[in-house]
């Protein structure tokens, strides 16, 4: 890409009137030169806070380096990995964000089938509705987790009054805990798989379902047999979006939380090494294994489930 | 067919949507109305409204500093990143070049990026550049992150465009880059300002590089500075303010949804699900 970048602008001076009756091949390279000029400055953001910042993490994961003191900096291999994978605390953060993920995307599957279903049939109130379902979505995360920490907090939470649940702490147990946070990573996010159906929902001709109905389809045949086979692309594109973004949690456990009761997730862990205790080196190697992570559940789906990015990219 | 009763079925299956979406936002504004006791006594609405946790916060420097941070950063980081978008997009829509895929497959591995996994490496090198805690320290991360999905929604809406209208303009004598500035733009400032919206809605969310990269009231953005409330005791009553200080930030969040609606729906999806 350099190379390309670097002999253009001489080029690009040469007269545009005598560019424009030249030939189609001139005229396709001209396309291309354009068409190089446009992408590359958002290429290079894009690749200035990931890809560079990526290779210093991997750089920066082979040395013994704290902030607070970086005389000490010393070389040390893979020492950190080994560091890291044979440690509990590692392998129970996997665990925890691994049973926040499944749960929260099976959860949102259904919930968000459920609402794009009502979405797309119901006829009173449409729009009133497909308005308050952005609301979750965009509202801020971490706003999103004070609302529900509030509800269930022992002092100021209407939860235990309403259900009569007296004097329950929600934020003490883990399983509990974790509970509150899946439910408030489900009430934000559901809003987007539902929308994200509801668009498969609409191009699934509806003559078909007619044919199932006079074939004599029950409703549950139906949907099982002629709705969901029809938008498998986009409820995998959905799964794997949702099911990347839930493995990344990290607000809503800062919020309500704070790492306590084992509800520390990999991206928590990875922030706490970082930036709170200074560890970059530790840290670093940390950043390698959540990106490893999240590369190889995205690899999992492209290659394993077969998901068609090519409707992502709109190809 | 039993078509009312269904129609009426349906209804009630919107309401309790609506039940759903709006239960926490009316239990975050019914909190940031209560007063003194109020605030522990476990009912869902106050016994009496108060504005009292609005002064407070607006009284509060923390808090309008970081909103003056958070309106700054999220409008410019939005306003480059939908400008740099909108030329990548135009060009994959509309220019036959070589790479075209590396780019879009580039967009597409960095939208699945653990962003968190960056702030240790951009810690260190914000430090030595001297931007760590400042506006322009938060607003690259967040060009980063909102191009791949600015860069659909536009490709999207680029390719509805009519290309007769640009081939015209080109037979008049106009050159490609008229072309695009004079037919084009006018024509996809609607998927402009979609994309724009999902940007503002992305940098005004973020809490990772807002804690992560930033120190002071410089540029700590609220989403931050909301996890500042609790720990520094600023407050009496840090429920009651942060409650408060959460609805003021939803306001901006709300009013753009009743707004634009459609525009949001079709930019979430038109990148996602082919239209």
């Amino acid at each position: 890409m350099s190379t390309i970048t670097a002999d253009t602008p001489a080029d690009a001076r040469s007269s545009p009137p005598e560019r424009s009756r030249a030939g189609l091949s001139d005229r396709a390279r001209g396309e291309q030169r354009l068409g190089w000029y446009l992408v590359a400055p958002a290429v290079a953001v894009m690749l200035l806070v990931t890809a560079y910042p990526l290779g210093r993490a991997v750089y920066l994961s082979l040395f013994s380096y704290r902030l607070t003191d970086p005389d000490a900096r010393e070389f040390v291999g893979l020492r950190n990995y080994g560091v890291v994978l044979t440690d509990g605390l590692w392998w129970q953060t996997v665990f925890t964000t691994l049973f926040i993920t499944v749960v929260t995307v099976a959860v949102e599957l259904v919930i968000g089938f459920a609402f794009a279903l009502v979405m797309h049939r119901i006829v009173f109130g449409r729009r009133t509705v497909r308005t308050a379902i952005l609301i979750p979505y965009g509202i801020i995360t971490v706003v999103a987790a004070y609302a529900w920490q509030y509800a269930f907090a022992l002092d100021s939470g209407f939860v235990n009054q309403w259900f009569g649940l007296g004097d329950k702490a929600w934020f003490s147990d883990r399983w509990s805990a974790l509970a509150v946070i899946i439910l408030a990573e489900v009430w934000k996010t559901t809003p987007f798989i539902s929308l994200l159906l509801l668009a498969g929902l609409a191009q699934v001709p509806e003559d078909l379902q007619e044919a199932a109905k006079v074939d004599g389809a029950t409703t549950r045949q139906r949907f099982f047999r002629v709705t969901v086979p029809n938008m498998k692309a986009a409820i995998m594109v959905a799964l794997l979006f949702r099911t990347l973004d839930a493995y990344r949690i990290f607000d809503t456990i800062f919020i309500m939380t704070n790492g306590a009761e084992k509800t520390e997730s990999v991206s928590f862990l990875t922030y706490r090494q970082t930036i709170t205790r200074t560890a970059l080196g530790l840290g670093s190697a940390l950043s390698v294994l959540l990106f490893l992570s999240v590369a190889l559940i995205a690899f999992i789906f492209v290659k394993g489930f077969r998901t068609d990015l090519s409707q992502v990219r709109g190809d | 067919m039993h078509s009312t009763r269904k129609k009426l079925l349906w209804a009630i299956a919107g309401v309790a949507i609506l039940v759903y979406t709006l239960l926490p936002v009316v239990w975050i504004v019914s909190l940031s109305f209560k007063k003194g006791d109020d605030i522990n006594n476990q009912k869902f609405f106050p016994s009496e409204w108060s504005w009292d946790n609005y002064s407070t916060v607006f009284d509060t420097s923390l808090f309008t500093s970081a909103l003056r941070n958070s309106v700054g950063i999220s409008l410019i980081a939005t306003v480059i990143s939908v400008s740099l978008a909108t030329l990548a997009a135009y060009a994959i829509a509309r220019l036959q070049f070589k790479g075209k895929k590396l780019v879009l497959t580039t967009a597409l591995a960095i939208a699945m990026f653990p962003t968190v996994a960056l702030v240790g490496p951009l810690f260190d090198m914000w430090r030595s550049l001297g931007i760590y805690d400042t506006w322009i320290g938060l607003i690259i991360p967040y060009m980063s992150f909102t191009l791949p999905l600015s860069i659909w929604t536009l490709s999207a809406f680029f390719r509805e465009i009519p290309w007769e209208m640009e081939q015209a303009a080109q037979v008049d004598g106009a050159t490609p880059w008229q072309a695009f500035r004079k037919v084009i733009v006018p024509l996809a400032a609607p998927g402009v300002f979609t994309a724009a919206i999902l940007t503002f809605f992305f940098a005004w969310n973020d809490f990772v590089f807002g804690i992560s990269l930033t120190a002071t009231d410089a540029s700590r953005p609220v989403p931050a500075a909301l996890a500042f409330f609790t720990g520094e005791s600023f407050f009496q009553q840090p429920t009651a303010a942060i409650s408060a200080a959460a609805v003021v930030v939803t306001i901006p969040v709300i009013a753009l949804v009743l707004i634009f609606q459609r525009k949001i729906v079709a930019g979430l999806t038109s990148g996602a699900v082919k239209g």
